[in-house]
C-alpha cells in the first residue's frame, strides 16, 4: 500500500500533452522524460509532483500515438498509479509492460479532487480516501507480476533465469 | 451466458472459461513482425536469452521499406536476415512476398479459432476470418520471442448489424468510413468489433479484410467476421495447419449494438487530418488531387484493383495526376497479371510499384511536397504521414480514386457507372 496526493485532469487526455511529439526522438532517459511528463496540459505538475502522486482523470486517458515514453515519463516522475475511467488501450499496454498501474473506477474519478490524498492497495483492488473507499478490479497475479518486477523486460529476464536454474 | 467469439477463443487458449474485463496469459498461435524485427531484436537482446522459444510460430515479413531505400534500412532487413537464419525461423517472408496483412491470409496462417499478435497496429485484420488478431508493442513482442506467453484483456464487444445490399460504386471502404465518421475514432477503443447481421455472409473475404483492418481505426482491440462457408471456402488450400472454427453464441453478451442498412450507403470519404472527418464524396467533389495511391493492406487485393480497372478501361490518369498502384502481395499481382487488370491500369498510365506497404507510412516510394494533396485508398490520414506537413490526404475506396485520377478532380465514382 502506497500513500499519495491526487492529480485531477479531465477526458482524452492524449499522448501529446502527456508527452509531447517534439521530444520523442530528442530525450532518451527517464529522468529527463520525467521533467516533461504533461507538460502542454499543466506545467505544474513536473515542477509540483511528489513521488507517490495518482493521476486521476477522466475517459480514454493516453489517446493519441503509441509513444512508450508516455507512460514512461509519470512512472519516472514517480507516479505511483494513473486511476481513470479508462484508458486508451495501447496506452494500457505499455504502462503495465513499463511497470505503472493504470486502474479504472468511474466512482473514485467522481469523488477525488487534485489535492486530495490516497492510499492504493493494488492486491486488493482498493483506492481509500478521507471521501471513502472506492474498488477497481484487481489487478491479476500476472499483471501484478509485471508491475512488480518494474516493467515486462525486467519480469521476462528474471522470469527466464528462473526458468533456467 | 453465451460467450462471444473472442471470449471462446481466449478462453480456449487459456484452458478455462473467460469473460469480457478478465486478463488472460496465452501462448499465441502466431507472432507477427515486419520491418521492424529489426527494433524488436535489440529488446530481445536485452533479455538474457539466445534462443527464441518457439521459433516455428514467428512470422516475419518484410513489406515497409522493400526492396530498401537506403543503406540504414538495408542494414535493418540484413540484420533481420541474420537473425532468422540464426535462430532458425521457417516463416521468413523476403522482399518478393508482400504486406504482411495480406501474406497472413493468404500462407494460412490467418484461422478460424487462432490467436495472432503483431507489432502492428492493424494485425486486426486476420479477424477477417475468425481469428483473434491484435496489435502489440515492440517490447512485448520481443518479451513474446523469449517466452511464447503474452498477457491480453478479454475484451467486450460490440456487433455491428449490416443489412441490405451494397449498390453500384459504393464498398465495403465506404461503409468503414461511414461508421468511423459516425461515431468517432474512438468507437471501439479497446473492445472487439463483431461484423453481423444477414449482410455480412453477402461480403467477400476481401471486404471483410478491409473492415477487420479498418477496425483498428475505430480504436478496435480486435475486429472479426464469425466464419461462414465462404470464409472456410477462401481457406481451401491455404490453411497450413487444422483449425476449429469458432462462432459467438445466440445468446452472448453484446456491449452494445449498431445498425447498419448497405443499400442506404453512398461513397465516404475521409477529409484531412484525421479518419473520423468524413464526408460524402459528393461534398468534397471537384478539389484537385495531384497524386493518387491504389494499395496497401486496407485496399490492395483483386476486387480492388479490379474495381479501378473497370474505370480505367479505354480512359487515361489525367495529366495533372500521377498515379501509384500497388498489389498488396505478389499472389495479387499474378493475379491481376492474369486477368488483365494491371494492363488496363498500365495502359491508363499508372505506375506499378512492388507489393509493399510503399508510400502510406511515409517512408519512400511517392512522397509528398508541400502545399500537394493524395487521394489514397489506405486507412489514416494524419498531418504529414505522406510526406511534407503541410500536405493533405484523403482517404476513399479504390473506384473513389479511379474516378478522381481520371477526371484529375475528386470525383464520386457513380458517374463512371
Amino acid at each position: 500500500m502506497s500513500h499519495g496526493a491526487v492529480w485531477k485532469y479531465g477526458d482524452n487526455v492524449n499522448t501529446d500533452v502527456i508527452f509531447p511529439g517534439r521530444y520523442t526522438y530528442q530525450i532518451m532517459t527517464p529522468e529527463e522524460m520525467a521533467k516533461h511528463a504533461l507538460e502542454d496540459l499543466d506545467p505544474r505538475f513536473a515542477a509540483g509532483v511528489k513521488p507517490g502522486d495518482v493521476i486521476v482523470a477522466g475517459k480514454n486517458f493516453g489517446c493519441g500515438s503509441s509513444r512508450e515514453q508516455a507512460a514512461a515519463c509519470l512512472k519516472a516522475a514517480g507516479v505511483q498509479a494513473v486511476v481513470a475511467k479508462s484508458f486508451a488501450r495501447i496506452y494500457f499496454r505499455n504502462a503495465i509492460n513499463l511497470g505503472l498501474p493504470v486502474l479504472q473506477s468511474e466512482e473514485a474519478v467522481d469523488a477525488l479532487e487534485t489535492g486530495d490524498h490516497v492510499d492504493i492497495d493494488l492486491a486488493r483492488g482498493e483506492i481509500r480516501s478521507a471521501k471513502g473507499t472506492f474498488r477497481f478490479l484487481p489487478l491479476p497475479p500476472a499483471v501484478i507480476g509485471i508491475i512488480a518486477a518494474g516493467g515486462l523486460i525486467e519480469y521476462t529476464k528474471s522470469k527466464l533465469k528462473e526458468e533456467q536454474e | 451466458m453465451g460467450k462471444t467469439l473472442t471470449e471462446k477463443v481466449l478462453g480456449r487458449k487459456a484452458g478455462k472459461d473467460v469473460q469480457a474485463g478478465e486478463v488472460v496469459v496465452v501462448s499465441p498461435d502466431y507472432v507477427l513482425s515486419h520491418d521492424n524485427s529489426a527494433a524488436i531484436i535489440k529488446e530481445f537482446q536485452k533479455l538474457g536469452v539466445k534462443k527464441v522459444k518457439a521459433p516455428e510460430k514467428i512470422v516475419i515479413v518484410l513489406d515497409h521499406i522493400v526492396p530498401a531505400a537506403d543503406e540504414k534500412y538495408a542494414q535493418n532487413h540484413k540484420s533481420i536476415r541474420e537473425f532468422v537464419a540464426a535462430q532458425g525461423i521457417p516463416n521468413f517472408f523476403d522482399i518478393n512476398a508482400g504486406i504482411c496483412h495480406q501474406v497472413l491470409p493468404e500462407q494460412g496462417f490467418a484461422l478460424p479459432g487462432k490467436v495472432i499478435v503483431g507489432s502492428d497496429s492493424h494485425t486486426p485484420s486476420y479477424g477477417a476470418l475468425g481469428a483473434f488478431a491484435t496489435g502489440i508493442g515492440r517490447t512485448e513482442t520481443a518479451c513474446t520471442w523469449a517466452t511464447d506467453e503474452i498477457w491480453l484483456r478479454v475484451p467486450e464487444t460490440m456487433r455491428i448489424d449490416l443489412s441490405g445490399r451494397l449498390r453500384s460504386g459504393v464498398f465495403a471502404k465506404d461503409l468503414s468510413l461511414k461508421l468511423i465518421g459516425d461515431h468517432g475514432a474512438e468507437m471501439a477503443n479497446y473492445k472487439a468489433v463483431e461484423f453481423a447481421g444477414p449482410a455480412a455472409s453477402d461480403l467477400s473475404v476481401g471486404a471483410r479484410l478491409t473492415l477487420a483492418n479498418m477496425s483498428a481505426e475505430m480504436g478496435a482491440k480486435n475486429g472479426y467476421f464469425v466464419p461462414d462457408a465462404k470464409a472456410l471456402k477462401w481457406l481451401e488450400g491455404r490453411a497450413r495447419e487444422p483449425f476449429v472454427a469458432v462462432s459467438s453464441d445466440r445468446d452472448a453478451r453484446y456491449e452494445s449494438v449498431l445498425a447498419y442498412d448497405l443499400g442506404a450507403l453512398e461513397p465516404q470519404i475521409a477529409c484531412p487530418h484525421t479518419v473520423d472527418n468524413v464526408k460524402p464524396v459528393a461534398a468534397v467533389a471537384g478539389k484537385p488531387v495531384n497524386q493518387v495511391l491504389i494499395g496497401t493492406c486496407t485496399n490492395g487485393r483483386l476486387e480492388d484493383l479490379e474495381a479501378a480497372a473497370a474505370i480505367f478501361k479505354g480512359r487515361k490518369v489525367h495529366r495533372s495526376v500521377r498515379v501509384l498502384v500497388i498489389p498488396a502481395s505478389w499472389e495479387v499481382y499474378r493475379e491481376a497479371l492474369n486477368s488483365g487488370a494491371l494492363a488496363v491500369l498500365v495502359d491508363a498510365g499508372c505506375v506499378i510499384l512492388n507489393s509493399g506497404c510503399g508510400p502510406c507510412l511515409g517512408a519512400h516510394e511517392g512522397l509528398m511536397a508541400a502545399g500537394e494533396v493524395c487521394l489514397s485508398t489506405s486507412n489514416r490520414n494524419f498531418q504529414g504521414r505522406m510526406g511534407h506537413r503541410d500536405s493533405e490526404i484523403y482517404l476513399a475506396s479504390p473506384a473513389t480514386a479511379a474516378a478522381t485520377a481520371v477526371t484529375g478532380v475528386i470525383t464520386d465514382p457513380r458517374e463512371f457507372s
